[in-house]
């Protein structure tokens, strides 16, 4: 339990209260007069609305499509069924950089609707909404869909044969039960889409701001540090509340169902109706996540076969971009996310064997905080780092560890997350079992916890790596000149004008997407539990 | 092998043993029965060390077992609800005592052998847990536990969740198995059935204490109290005082064995005691349901005065539903109870 918390009081607490103290503070007293100021002014105001109903829309449009989606890979059994499964969960960990270069390749300016039918939506609000679809369908699959495959089919029949139709049957037994599900799903997508960065950072152009942007333009652009703060905390405010919300309804969650094996549940569909609902899903899914991405990979080879992708082997090829060859980010991000994995692993796993032995409202406090990362911007915490980071006892300003700190940091949430029902769900008398046998408490642990928890722990580390990989809020500002990221470099390109650029900027991310997927892929290899909360 | 001295052990304000004494010797099979929550469970987590004692002591060959670790005591216990290894296969999970106790690679390997084809399961040994049926995974529990040839081998509800033919055959097979093995066996279950058909002695738990203990005859024949009357599965129980060879119930006058103890006490009738005869003779009574029991029917009457009466009839001799009918008692059928606890 110690070495968590000392992890988050010295990474994560420590940098944003300095940030924020230095944001609110002039001449050693608290201006709180400043939340007035800065939430008074119109286009602060207008961030904050655009912020919350692009969530809320987001939200609503990702449940509109994913809770079909979810039923499809719950109740149906269809060729081609564990590779779709894996194929829906790649977006979910791609780098936001490369979902907005995928999105923009598809609808923006020389895109493939561009192409085609003239059609532009990138400074429509529409991109950023069809982009975060693609990002959470996942989410919602995977939660609600992991329940809905557990629900035992029969307790519907009884309802039947107790007189309900098929709708109120659904209506009384499976959506009472599935609630808590989504309304978790729910608030994860609303999460996830009220702090949206680099989608929208890409995507939105000048007109559209959301809270995070708006903190890195103020912070980054403007270096106007107490209205960056003032956001800081409106943010804060706000992901504390939804996190408050997302502990309850898990808590809800956790009340008993009766649970059957997923294989029982799943049948071929039979008619009409059940065909129709499969091919919309399929198609759904190959609309919004398939094309997408073999669009990013098209225009990665562009008109010229690997041209973009030779181009990024050459600093000079960049006229300045860059202090190095970007195809050094790839070596870069892989050094970087394998070190913030094994720190992710560490503190998650020591935090997660905390929560599994005790309980207790504070131990659920420290559950609750251990995925504020994931809510609080990520800019503010790359920027806290600069300020904080400098000085002895601590001094990493120069040090290369600072961006897997930064990216753990990330990745811890998903550890915890990960581990702890699979610790949980460690019969304790199996413990027992082996020791009567002879096993010594030691022992017990290596014999009969390490082999249970060992896939967890895989699972774990895949998801901490590919989240790493993509960190972008933070490492943006904290990764030095001559060594970028794959979504620093991504983003600096996009940046710049001109075609090889932009083809680089397609190439790099193609290669991004590749990394993540691979080992996205290789994890639902060894994922036996179908249950998990992301 | 095993001595407790009032052994105590509490939950809360709850003792779940309250100050038991037990004995069980080298190559007995003892068996302790009770209902759920009469602190069974807890007894064999004691012997184990798994779970620590409030008073008393545990002795195993004489040695006081306090502060001695689970892994170092030498004994079985097989679980209630098996607690196989589900990452391991049969062969693995058999030989994991053997693997603690430091055998060699080949000594596992034939151990193992021998005690899956002991218990019915030959070349079992790379099987999946997961595959195995109820039964099986019953008989793979009671080879791992077998392994190391523990001492004293524990059994907790060993055929619990079998089914009913399962379990009757199983626990002929473990009987002799023991018998063959010369295993000193501690079990406990809340089964009668079971109890008596494996145990060589009985002990009958109540509330965290020993409520009767003897060989399963002369727990059957002669119930130490009401409680145990009861949990047998003997319903025709009441208060009674006894006069020379006749008790006073609220049934009439109840005849007993000659040199019943005199006074206030607990009548059983079994039901095989209750004669029935024409309507004009003895208690009155109506017959209530009939279940057919194979050799014989379980008559329910509904007397004139006094609790309802279980008696068991002849498949030629039974009376219609509804019918009036005369009750007599058999003295040789009815046992006093002492009228406390």
């Amino acid at each position: 339990m110690a070495v968590p918390v000392a992890f988050f009081a010295v990474f994560f607490a420590y940098p944003v209260a300095a940030i924020v103290g230095r944001g609110l503070k002039a001449d050693g007293v608290w201006q709180f007069g400043r939340f007035g100021e800065v939430l008074a002014r119109p286009e602060i105001r207008d961030v904050l609305w655009f912020t919350l109903w692009q969530a809320l829309a987001s939200t609503a449009l990702t449940l509109l499509i994913a809770l079909p989606g979810a039923y499809v890979f719950a109740r149906f059994d269809f060729p081609g069924k564990q590779v779709l499964r894996a194929v829906v969960t790649v977006p979910f960990v791609l780098p936001t950089v490369v979902v907005g270069t995928a999105f923009l390749a598809l609808l923006g300016r020389g895109g493939l609707l561009d192409d085609l039918w003239g059609v532009r939506l990138d400074t429509t609000v529409w991109a950023i909404l069809l982009a975060h679809v693609f990002f959470n369908y996942a989410v919602v699959v995977r939660t609600v869909g992991g329940l809905w495959a557990q629900l035992d089919p029969r307790q519907e029949e009884a309802a039947r044969v107790l007189g309900a139709s098929r709708f109120t049957a659904w209506r009384r037994v499976t959506l009472p039960a599935l609630a808590p599900a989504v309304a978790a799903a729910a608030l994860m997508v609303f999460l996830f889409t009220f702090t949206s960065f680099g989608v929208v950072q890409i995507l939105g152009g000048p007109g559209f701001s959301t809270l995070e942007v708006e903190i890195y333009r103020q912070t980054a652009q403007l270096l106007a540090l107490p209205t960056a703060a003032v956001l800081t905390l409106v943010q804060f405010a706000a992901v504390g509340a939804i996190l408050t919300v997302h502990a309850w309804t898990v808590r809800r969650r956790e009340r008993a169902l009766k649970l059957v094996d997923p294989a029982q549940t799943a049948r071929r569909p039979s008619g009409a109706g059940q065909w129709a609902l499969l091919g919309g899903v399929l198609v759904s899914v190959l609309l919004l996540i398939l094309l997408p991405l073999a669009v990013l990979v098209e225009r990665s080879l562009g008109g010229s076969g690997l041209a973009y992708y030779r181009a990024l082997t050459s600093a000079d090829a960049n006229s300045g971009t860059f202090l190095v060859a970007p195809i050094e980010a790839i070596g870069n991000s892989l050094r970087y996310a394998l070190v913030a994995t094994l720190i992710a692993l560490v503190v998650g796993g020591l935090a997660a064997a905390a929560l599994t032995r005790r309980a207790g409202r504070l131990v659920r406090g420290f559950d609750a905080l251990l995925m504020l990362p994931l809510g609080v911007s990520a800019v503010t915490v790359g920027f806290g780092f600069l300020i904080t980071l400098d000085k002895p006892p601590l001094d990493l300003r120069t040090s290369w560890i600072l961006v897997p700190l930064a990216q753990a940091l990330v990745g811890v949430p998903f550890v915890v997350r990960t581990m702890l029902p699979v610790l949980r769900a460690v019969d304790a008398r199996l413990r027992e079992a082996a020791a009567v046998l002879g096993a010594s408490p030691l022992r017990a642990w290596r014999e009969v916890d390490f082999p249970l928890v060992r896939r967890a722990l895989l699972v774990a580390a895949g998801f901490a790596f590919a989240v790493s990989l993509g960190e972008f809020g933070a490492t943006v500002f904290i990764a030095r000149p001559d060594n970028p990221t794959l979504p620093v470099a991504v983003a600096r390109l996009l940046g710049r004008s001109g075609e090889l650029n932009y083809g680089q900027a397609m190439a790099l991310s193609t290669i991004l997407m590749l990394v993540c997927a691979v080992s996205l892929l290789l994890l639902e290899r060894i994922r036996t539990d179908r249950s998990g909360e992301f | 092998m095993l001595t407790l001295e009032s052994a105590t052990v509490r939950f809360g304000d709850r003792a779940a043993l309250d100050g038991v004494d037990l004995e069980v010797a080298d190559h007995e099979i003892v068996c302790v029965l009770g209902p759920s929550g009469s602190g069974k469970s807890t007894l064999l987590r004691l012997v184990a060390g798994l779970q620590e004692a409030d008073g008393g002591r545990v002795l195993l060959d004489g040695t006081d077992q306090d502060g001695i670790p689970v892994h170092q005591r030498g004994l079985g216990l097989m679980f209630q609800d098996h607690q196989l290894f589900p990452h391991r296969d049969v062969g693995a999970n058999v030989a994991f005592g053997l693997r603690m106790h430091g055998a060699g690679r080949g000594e596992q390997d034939r151990r193992v052998a021998e005690l899956l084809d002991l218990v019915g399961l030959p070349g079992a040994e790379r099987r999946a847990v997961a595959a195995l049926s109820g039964g099986e995974q019953q008989r793979v529990a009671l080879a791992r536990a077998l392994a190391p040839s523990p001492r004293l081998l524990m059994l907790d509800e060993p055929l619990g969740q079998l089914d009913r033919s399962l379990r009757e055959r199983l626990v002929v097979e473990l009987r002799a198995l023991f018998g063959r093995l010369g295993t000193t066996v501690l079990a406990v279950t809340h089964d009668q059935g079971e109890a008596f058909a494996l145990a060589d002695r009985v002990v009958v738990m109540r509330e965290g204490r020993v409520a009767q203990v003897g060989t399963p005859l002369e727990v059957w024949q002669r119930p130490a109290s009401a409680f145990v009357a009861r949990f047998l599965g003997f319903d025709n129980v009441v208060e009674a005082t006894v006069e020379g060879e006749a008790a006073d119930t609220d049934w009439g006058e109840v005849p007993v064995p000659a040199g019943s103890p005199q006074g206030a006490c607990d009548l059983l009738v079994r039901p095989a005691g209750v004669r029935i005869g024409g309507p004009d003779k003895g208690l009155r009574c109506v017959v209530g349901a009939r279940t057919f029991r194979g050799s014989h029917v379980a008559v329910t009457l509904h007397p004139e005065r006094g609790p309802v009466l279980d008696a068991e009839c002849s498949l030629r001799g039974t009376p219609e539903e509804g019918e009036r009918v005369g009750v007599t008692f058999d003295a040789s059928e009815t046992v006093v109870l002492p009228a406390l606890f």
